[in-house]
C-alpha cells in the first residue's frame, strides 16, 4: 500500500444488478422512447451522422399495437401472419424440448422464450441466401427457414438421424444448405467469421452477406472487438446482432459494460453504424435488418444492431434463475412479450382474432408434437448408442491418417473381446 | 466433504488468512459459479474480493496478472477448461515467462482453476483436458487433484505458491468417485476415505505423487477421475498393481515413478486427453530414459482417442474398465 495518508483511498467499483431474489422488479425508470420517435436515416447515411440511434431504441408498434413511425417495414398481412407464426412455433418448439430434458430424454436444451423475434424478424428482412453465424439461442433462424423439425429434435436427441451423427452438444445445429453456420459452444468465435465470410462475398464480387449473433455478455470476448475491427477497415458486408437480453447466466448486463454506454454504441469507436432496437418488436427487428441488409448490399458496409430484449427463462436447462435474480422481472419486463405484440398488430389491423390465434397456437403444438413423435422413431439420447462406434474416427479429417485407423481397430478389438 | 466443497472450503481458508487472495470469473461472485465452487465467498469477503467478470477469458488472465504484478494473489476461474484457449496467449506468453524475463522483478502467483474433463454429456466444448498444452509451457505449474482431501490441500499450496498454477478439477468426480456407472455422474463422495476433509488449514505439496495402492506386478501412472477409473478396474481384476496417482504434472515427481517402474519392470500410463503429444507421451519418454533396462513390456498408454469429444458416443471416448482390462491383458500377457 503507498503510504500517502492525506490522499483518499481508492475504492473498486464492482456493479451489481438493480433486483436479486426476494426483490420486487421495477422497470418504471427504465428511459424507453416512444415508438416511432426514431428518425429513419437513409441507408447510405455515415456512421457518424447517426450516433443518436446507438442510444435510442428503435420502435415500431405502440402500446395499442399500431405500427408507427418512418421504421414501419409496411409488411403485407400474409408476411406478419408468417412471421407470427414462425415465432409461435418457436416458442411450441422449445417448450416441447424443454419437457423432453425434463423426461430425461436428452442430455441439455436453450429456451430464447421472450426472444424470438430477435431471429424470426431478421431472417424474414434477410435473403434466403445469406450466411447466418448464430449463437446457440437463433434457433428461430431454422424455424423462419423451415429447415425440419424432426432433423432439429434428431440432433437434439443425438439420434440415429441426427444430421451431426451425435457429435455436438444438443441445439449445437449446423446446415450449410439453410445458410446456418454450424454453432461453437466457445462464445463469440462466430463473429470474426461472420465477417470473413462477408469479405469473402465482397473480394468475389457476389452478392450475398452474413449476419451475426451473440449475447451481450458474449461482447466481452476478444472475438468481438476483433471482429469489429476487421469489418469496418474492409467495409465488410456484415450485421452484428447483440442480443442484450440482460443476463448472461447469472451476471447482469452490467458485467459486459451497460452501465457505462449502451452495446449499439460499441460501433460508434469503430465508425460503424450501430441502431439500438426494441428487440421485443418484430417489426422494428426486421426494419432494423432490413436497413442494415441494404447498407450492407450497397458496400456501405457493417451494421451492429443491440436487440434490447429480456431473458424470460433460465438460461439452460442446467440453470436456476431463481438463484440470482428477482422472480418477477420477466413480467416486470416493460417492453412486453414479442408473441402477443405481434398478435395484437395483427388483430388491430383487422388481418386476425384470437380464435384464429388459439388455433395456430394448437396446430403449433400438433406440428411439434408430432415432429417429436417422428423423431424418437430414431431413438433418444442414452437408450442405447445410435452412431456406430467406427464414426467417432470419421469427419476428423477428409482422410483418415493412419493413427485415427489404428485407434479405430483397437477399439473394436477392445469391445469385441470383452463382449460387447 | 465432496470435492466442491473441499475446494471451496480451501478458498475460505486462504482468504481468511490472507486477504491479499481475490477471487474472479464468469458467475462466481454472487451465484458462486455454475458448479457453486465459490458459493458464499462474496457474502463472507465482499464483493472487491469475490466478484463476477466480463466473459474474456483472455482478459480475466490479463487482470489477474495485473493484480499479481500489484501484490494481490487471485485465484480466477475459467468456467470450463474448454474455455482456457482464448486465454492462451496470457497465460502462455504471460504469465508463464513473467518471472522469467524479469528476472523476478515481476511475477505472476495466481492459481487459475478450471473444471476439466468429460464423462457429464457436455459436449465437444464442456469435455476436454487440455493439460498437455499447459505442461508444454515452461514457467507454469499443472496440478489435477483426484480426491476431496487433495483437491483442498493442493489448492491451498496452488495459492501460496508464488509461480502460476493451473488447477484442472475433474468435474465427473466433483460429486463422488466414478462407481462404474456409464449412464451418470458419481452422486457420493462420504463412504471414501479422502472425503474426510479437514475444515481449516493444510497442505498438500506440490509436486509429490501420492501411491494410490502398493504393488509388484505393474505400475499405473494416472491422475484426476482415472485415479479411480483404474483403482476400480484392477480391484475386480484382482492385479496386483501399483496405482500412482501424479497429483502434480509439473512438477512431476519423477523420483515416485522411477522407483515404482523400477520395482514392478512394467509401466502403464491413463489419462482421458487424446494422444498423440498428450502428457503420457512425456511421461512415456522419461520412463524410457530412465527405466528402460528394468522394463519386460513395452511402456502402455490408455487414453483419449485423437478426437473431437462425441457428445452421443462420449461413454466409447472415455477411457473407462473395457479398455483398462484389454490393456492390462497385454502388459501382463508375459
Ligand atoms: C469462451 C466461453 N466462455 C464461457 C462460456 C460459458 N458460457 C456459456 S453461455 C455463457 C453466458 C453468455 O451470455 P450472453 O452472451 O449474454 O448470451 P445469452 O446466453 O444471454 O443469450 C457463458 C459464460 C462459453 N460457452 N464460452
Amino acid at each position: 500500500m503507498s503510504n500517502r495518508p492525506n490522499l483518499p483511498p481508492l475504492s473498486l467499483h464492482v456493479p451489481e444488478p438493480k433486483y436479486r431474489p426476494g426483490d420486487e422488479a421495477d422497470f418504471s425508470d427504465l428511459q424507453i422512447p416512444a415508438a416511432g420517435s426514431a428518425p429513419r436515416p437513409a441507408t447510405d447515411v455515415h456512421p457518424s451522422a447517426i450516433h443518436d440511434l446507438s442510444y435510442g431504441l428503435v420502435r415500431v408498434l405502440d402500446d395499442e399495437g399500431r405500427a408507427v413511425g418512418p421504421w414501419d417495414p409496411k409488411l403485407d398481412p400474409d408476411r406478419l401472419r408468417a412471421m407470427l407464426r414462425a415465432m409461435a412455433l418457436t416458442r411450441a418448439f422449445d417448450e416441447r424440448m424443454y419437457r423432453a430434458q425434463r423426461q430425461g430424454k436428452t442430455s441439455f436444451y436453450m429456451k430464447c422464450t421472450g426472444e424470438e423475434a430477435v431471429a424470426v424478424a431478421a431472417t424474414f428482412a434477410l435473403d434466403r441466401d445469406d450466411m447466418c453465424f448464430p449463437s446457440y439461442r437463433q434457433q428461430g433462424i431454422l424455424i423462419s427457414r423451415g429447415y425440419p423439425l424432426v432433423e432439429m429434435m434428431n440432433q437434439i436427441y443425438s439420434n440415429k438421424g441426427d444430421p451431426l451423427q451425435g457429435r455436438q452438444l444438443p441445439i449445437m445445429y449446423s446446415s450449410k444448405e439453410t445458410g446456418f453456420f454450424s454453432i461453437s459452444g466457445n462464445l463469440a468465435t462466430q463473429y470474426p467469421q461472420a465477417v470473413g465470410w462477408a469479405m469473402a462475398s465482397a473480394a468475389r464480387g457476389d452478392t450475398r452477406i452474413a449476419a451475426t449473433w451473440c449475447g451481450e455478455g458474449s461482447t466481452a470476448e476478444g472475438d468481438f472487438h476483433s471482429a469489429l475491427t476487421f469489418a469496418t477497415v474492409y467495409r465488410a458486408p456484415v450485421l452484428f446482432n447483440v442480443v442484450n437480453n440482460q443476463w448472461a447466466i447469472s451476471s447482469f448486463s452490467g458485467f459486459a459494460g451497460a452501465e457505462a454506454t449502451t452495446f449499439a454504441a460499441r460501433a460508434i469507436g469503430y465508425g460503424i453504424a450501430g441502431l439500438r432496437v426494441d428487440g421485443n418488436d418484430a417489426l422494428a427487428v426486421y426494419a432494423a435488418t432490413e436497413w442494415a441488409a441494404e447498407r450492407a448490399r450497397t458496400n456501405q458496409g457493417p451494421t451492429l444492431i443491440e436487440h434490447f430484449t429480456y431473458r424470460a427463462e433460465g438460461h439452460s436447462t442446467s440453470d436456476d434463475p431463481s438463484a440470482y435474480r428477482s422472480s418477477g422481472e420477466p413480467n416486470a419486463w416493460p417492453l412486453g412479450d414479442p408473441v402477443r405484440r405481434l398478435k395484437d398488430h395483427l388483430i388491430r389491423l383487422g388481418e386476425w382474432d384470437e380464435d384464429r390465434h388459439a388455433a395456430m397456437d394448437r396446430e403449433c403444438a400438433e406440428t411439434v408434437k408430432a415432429a417429436q413423435k417422428e423423431a424418437e422413431k430414431n431413438g433418444i439420447l442414452g437408450h442405447g448408442l445410435h452412431q456406430p462406434f467406427e464414426t467417432m474416427f470419421e469427419g476428423v479429417f477428409e482422410d483418415m491418417p493412419w493413427h485415427l485407423k489404428e485407434q479405430s481397430d483397437q477399439m473394436i478389438a477392445e469391445r469385441k473381446a470383452a463382449g460387447i | 466433504m465432496n470435492m466442491i466443497q473441499a475446494i471451496n472450503s480451501a478458498m475460505d481458508v486462504m482468504m481468511e488468512r490472507d486477504d491479499h487472495v481475490v477471487v474472479m470469473g464468469e458467475d462466481v461472485g454472487y451465484f458462486g459459479g455454475v458448479f457453486r465452487a465459490t458459493a458464499g465467498l462474496q457474502k463472507k469477503y465482499g464483493k472487491t474480493r469475490a466478484f463476477d467478470t466480463p466473459i474474456t477469458e483472455i482478459g480475466i488472465i490479463g487482470v489477474a496478472i495485473g493484480m499479481g504484478a500489484y501484490g494481490l494473489r487471485p485465484v480466477p476461474e475459467i468456467q470450463f477448461a474448454d474455455y482456457i484457449y482464448p486465454a492462451l496467449d496470457q497465460l502462455v506468453s504471460e504469465a508463464a515467462r513473467l518471472r522469467y524475463r524479469s528476472n523476478g522483478d515481476f511475477t505472476a502467483p495466481i492459481t487459475v482453476r478450471s473444471p476439466y474433463g468429460g464423462g457429464i454429456f457436455g459436449g465437444q466444448t464442456h469435455s476436454q483436458s487440455p493439460e498437455g498444452i499447459f505442461t508444454h509451457v515452461s514457467g507454469i505449474k499443472t496440478v489435477i487433484p483426484s480426491t476431496p482431501y487433495d483437491a483442498k490441500g493442493l489448492l491451498i499450496a496452488a495459492i501460496e505458491d508464488n509461480d502460476p498454477v493451473l488447477f484442472l478439477e475433474p468435474k465427473r468426480i466433483y460429486n463422488g468417485p466414478f462407481d462404474g456407472r456409464y449412464d451418470r455422474p458419481a452422486k457420493n463422495w462420504t463412504a471414501h476415505p479422502a472425503s474426510e476433509v479437514p475444515e481449516g488449514y493444510y497442505r498438500v505439496e506440490l509436486g509429490k505423487a501420492a501411491t494410490v495402492r502398493a504393488g509388484e506386478a505393474v505400475t499405473i501412472l494416472c491422475y484426476g477421475t482415472m485415479v479411480h477409473v483404474v483403482a476400480s478396474t484392477i480391484e475386480e481384476l484382482g492385479i496386483d498393481a501399483e496405482i500412482i496417482d501424479l497429483r502434480t504434472l509439473v512438477p512431476l515427481d519423477i523420483e515416485a515413478i522411477e522407483t515404482s517402474v523400477k520395482k514392478t519392470g512394467r509401466c502403464m500410463i491413463v489419462h482421458e486427453a487424446t494422444r498423440t503429444s498428450g502428457f503420457g507421451a512425456e511421461l512415456s519418454a522419461l520412463v524410457q530414459e530412465r527405466c528402460f533396462y528394468h522394463l519386460e513390456a513395452p511402456i502402455e498408454r490408455v487414453t483419449g482417442f485423437d478426437t473431437p469429444y462425441p457428445h452421443s458416443l462420449e461413454w466409447a471416448y472415455f477411457p473407462g474398465p473395457v479398455r483398462l482390462r484389454e490393456a492390462l491383458k497385454k502388459i501382463m500377457k508375459d
